[in-house]
This record gives C-alpha cells, sequence and structure tokens, in this order.
C-alpha cells in the first residue's frame, strides 16, 4: 500500500484514529494514521445490524411468550447462556431455565438483582422490554474519547 | 503514581505493547521488528472452531506468542503471572507499579470503557501497558491509541478478568532483565525461520498457506450451503479479522513487510529488500479481497460470480505467499 493510498473513510470509530502502514514514494515502510476504511466499515456495521437483528427478533419472541425478558439483555450484551453463567456465577442449567418465561416470573429479587447488577440496570428494566432494540448504531459514532 | 513512559501509537497491540517495553526498557525497537522476531505472522481457518458463531479465520499467532517468543530471542528475562483471585491480581500489579516497572497485561476489550462502542465485542486477547496509578484509576499505555488513556479501577478489574474464550485470568507480564548485548541478527533469523515454517510446512491442512487453499476452496461453496445471510455473515467475519483495527491492514502483511525492510539492513542481506516488496504486493492482493468481499456484503448481492473472482483472488494469495516463503527461506539459509 502506498502512502497517498491509506484510506481516510470514516465509520464508526468514534474519531479514533489508527495507524497503518505504507510506503513512501521511494518504498521505505512508515506508519501513517487512517480515520478508517469503506471495506472495514462495511464489515464492522453489519456485524452489528446483525445484533440489532436478533435483538428485534428475541423481542418479538418474548412477546409471543417464548422466551423471558432475560434473553433480551443477554444478547444485547453479545452472550450466550454460557457466558452468562461464568460472569453472573449462576449455574448454565439455571440460566436456560430462567430464559423461559414462567420460570423468570417466579424468581426472586435476590436472583434478579445478580442478573441487573451485571447488566448494570436495575431490577425494573430488567423485566421491562423495549419495543424497539435500544442499541443505536448511529450513537455510536457521536461518542467521543474524552478520558485521554 | 505514573511511570515516565513514552508511548507510540502502533497498529498491533501485541507487537505495540513489546516494542514499547523493549523501548523503556533500552532497546529501541520498531513494532515492526518486534513482530518479526516474534514471528507474529501466520494464518489459519478453522471451521470447525466458532468465534460468535462464525468460523475462526486468523492472521496471526496465538495471543500472548509474540512478547513470549521475541524477549526469549532475544535473551530477555520476563515474568509472566496468572491469578486465581481479582483481589491478589490487583495488589500484585500495584506493588509492582510502585517499584516503577510498566506492566503489560491481557484484556478483554468488551471491558475497556476507553473503545469506541463500536468496537467493543468478547475478544479476550487484547494487550496493553499499565504505566500508573492516580486514585481509582489506572493510567494505561494502549498502543492502539493516540495517547495514553485512563480507565476506572472496577473497569481493568473486569477487563483482566473477562471469560469466555482465551479468558486472561488477570495475566500481566513485565520485563526482569535485560540482557548485557543481543544477538540481533541470530533473533531476526529465528524469527523468519519460524514464520516460513509454519506458513510452508503445517501437519494440517488448516493452517498456513493451505489454509488459504482451503478457504478459497470452501467459500466458493458458501452460497449454495448457507444461504445469502450467512454467507454474507461469514465474508464478513473474514474481513474483520483481516482488517479491523490491529493489523496495520492487509492481514499484517504489511507490517511483516516492514520488517522484512528492517531485516535487509540488521541482516546486510538486499534479497531481502525484494522480499519485503513481495510482502507488500501480497498484503494489496488480501486488500483487493477485502475491497471486493465488502462490495459483495454491501450489495447483498450473493452471486456466484463474486465468489469465484473471491476464491480465485485467495488462490493467487496463497500462490503468492507460497513462493515468498520458499524464497524467504533460501535468503536466509546458510
Amino acid at each position: 500500500m502506498k502512502k497517498e493510498d491509506v484510506p481516510q473513510q470514516g465509520g464508526l470509530n468514534a474519531g479514533c484514529r489508527e495507524v497503518n502502514y505504507a510506503v513512501d514514494a521511494e518504498g521505505r515502510y512508515l506508519l501513517e494514521q487512517s480515520v478508517g476504511w469503506e471495506a472495514k466499515n462495511i464489515a464492522l456495521s453489519q456485524a452489528w445490524e446483525a445484533i440489532v437483528e436478533q435483538l428485534t427478533a428475541v423481542i418479538s419472541e418474548i412477546k409471543a411468550g417464548k422466551q423471558s425478558p432475560l434473553a433480551y439483555h443477554m444478547i444485547k450484551v453479545q452472550m450466550d447462556s454460557g457466558l452468562l453463567a461464568q460472569y453472573s456465577g449462576i449455574a448454565r442449567w439455571r440460566v436456560k431455565r430462567h430464559l423461559k418465561p414462567a420460570v423468570f416470573a417466579k424468581l426472586d429479587s435476590r436472583v434478579l438483582t445478580i442478573y441487573a447488577e451485571f447488566f448494570g440496570i436495575s431490577v425494573e428494566d430488567l423485566c421491562r422490554l423495549p419495543d424497539n432494540p435500544d442499541l443505536a448504531l448511529a450513537a455510536f459514532d457521536q461518542f467521543k474519547v474524552e478520558n485521554k | 503514581m505514573k511511570i515516565d513512559f513514552p508511548h507510540r501509537q502502533f497498529a498491533h497491540c501485541e507487537s505495540g505493547v513489546t516494542a514499547n517495553l523493549l523501548n523503556y526498557h533500552g532497546f529501541a525497537c520498531s513494532e515492526a521488528l518486534a513482530f518479526g522476531i516474534g514471528s507474529g505472522l501466520f494464518f489459519a481457518y478453522v471451521p470447525f472452531i466458532k468465534l460468535n458463531f462464525l468460523p475462526l479465520t486468523t492472521f496471526r499467532s496465538a495471543p500472548g506468542s509474540i512478547f513470549k517468543k521475541a524477549t526469549k530471542r532475544l535473551g530477555i528475562e520476563v515474568k509472566r503471572k496468572k491469578f486465581r483471585s481479582p483481589l491478589v491480581a490487583e495488589q500484585e500489579l500495584d506493588r509492582l507499579l510502585d517499584a516503577g516497572c510498566p506492566v503489560g497485561a491481557q484484556t478483554g476489550v468488551f471491558w475497556l470503557p476507553y473503545f469506541p462502542p463500536a468496537y467493543r465485542f468478547h475478544f479476550n486477547g487484547h494487550n496493553l501497558v499499565v504505566i500508573g496509578k492516580q486514585g481509582e484509576e489506572y493510567l494505561i499505555s494502549d498502543p492502539i491509541f493516540e495517547e495514553p488513556v485512563r480507565c476506572a479501577v472496577s473497569d481493568l478489574r473486569k477487563a483482566r478478568f473477562a471469560k469466555g474464550a482465551l479468558a486472561p485470568k488477570g495475566t500481566i507480564y513485565y520485563i526482569e532483565r535485560m540482557p548485557q548485548q543481543f544477538n540481533l541478527p541470530q533473533a531476526v533469523e529465528a524469527g523468519i525461520r519460524d514464520v516460513c515454517r509454519v506458513m510452508l510446512k503445517t501437519p494440517v491442512p488448516l493452517a498456513g498457506v493451505r489454509g488459504i487453499r482451503l478457504l478459497s476452496r470452501q467459500l466458493v461453496n458458501w452460497p449454495a450451503k448457507l444461504g445469502e445471510k450467512k454467507t454474507i455473515q461469514q465474508l464478513g467475519h473474514v474481513i474483520r479479522m483481516q482488517e479491523e483495527i490491529g493489523t496495520g491492514g492487509g492481514g499484517f502483511r504489511f507490517i511483516y513487510a516492514a520488517f522484512l525492510q528492517e531485516a535487509a539492513a540488521i541482516l546486510e542481506n538486499d534479497k531481502l529488500v525484494d522480499l519485503s516488496q513481495r510482502c507488500t504486493e501480497v498484503g494489496d492482493l488480501w486488500r483487493d479481497f477485502a475491497l471486493i468481499a465488502s462490495r459483495v456484503c454491501k450489495g447483498r448481492a450473493a452471486v456466484q460470480d463474486s465468489f469465484d473472482d473471491l476464491a480465485e483472488l485467495l488462490r493467487q494469495c496463497a500462490v503468492a505467499e507460497e513462493q515468498l516463503f520458499k524464497d524467504l527461506q533460501t535468503a536466509i539459509a546458510r
């Protein structure tokens, strides 16, 4: 890649610049900053769209009474029951049971608090379900790294 | 308390951490040199290991190996520690920082608040250097960022004890003692030999040049076998592994080309200058692949034609890399 070919196509990287390797006119390597590349932006937003799609699907499943609200919050943090079990310290078979609406409805506040604390939300929010996925891709680019 | 640590921004986390730590300890080392001596270049396509439900494709060696191999080949004494308890892990980190020692750490990207949100996936092989602590914040030199960053103690704790694949288990590492002198040419040669070996002589058809050929063969069948949606996802995944933050472009091939350029001077071997150029050309081929693949993804046109083209490009990559590493082997043979 030549220095002048280093792409500068911003995307979801919130103003962060990364380093690319490129050659100058004499063929010497140097490090050149890049704000992003179209090909990467497409691949990255596609990965997030897939997550949003999963969330939309799970919302309708929850509304149809096939899954509990826990499923929504789990997918939002890109986890499956195995990973959530490891993080929350609740056995996997129990996490799987808690994904069933009937079991989830009867959970006592102690267990609910464990999940809520892990997701960083309140117990009410854990039991509530948004109408649309509350994961805004558009907001990603608004985020700026402030703590430099 | 803050260690006076010269932060330099680099393309890849682990080679960047290695280069910055070596630099701090008095060996002015570029990222490319650390990457080359640590033989970071690789390829593997492992369809039966899934990452986020997608087949594993990697352009680099296993996490941790660049630092380990680079320091070993230079004869540097390092210490690596894992922990069971987050509390003990934190105390040990603080003790080292108090003693004025910058500490490398393996972390999970998902938990690092200073990352742009779009990059926060569950990837547990991210490396950074902790260079200080002020109140309830750690000061961190993360080589893929322009400037040093800050991270709350509680967030770094979560990141160091991320769960799932490649769980870091609080892993930290640091340089204990530098040798009196290095045999730099020998270390460079060892790094090159190792990369040639893994790219050319793998016992399994999943790794090295054979892995690229396998991906090329399988990719043609994706549209018929998987359907449009899954195909697009898998293709996008390959692009991300190849180009996302940390590869320097072209699936690390450009970093490696930069290394070969430096190696030419260190070994006083002009053949490596040409080989560096050829490595750049291979990187350009990979870039073409990513660009066409991304257009397939965007157009949602999972047409068989474009997949034949993509497979052909991969075959070209495989042919070019096979010849490149064979010639590289000959070039440094004595």
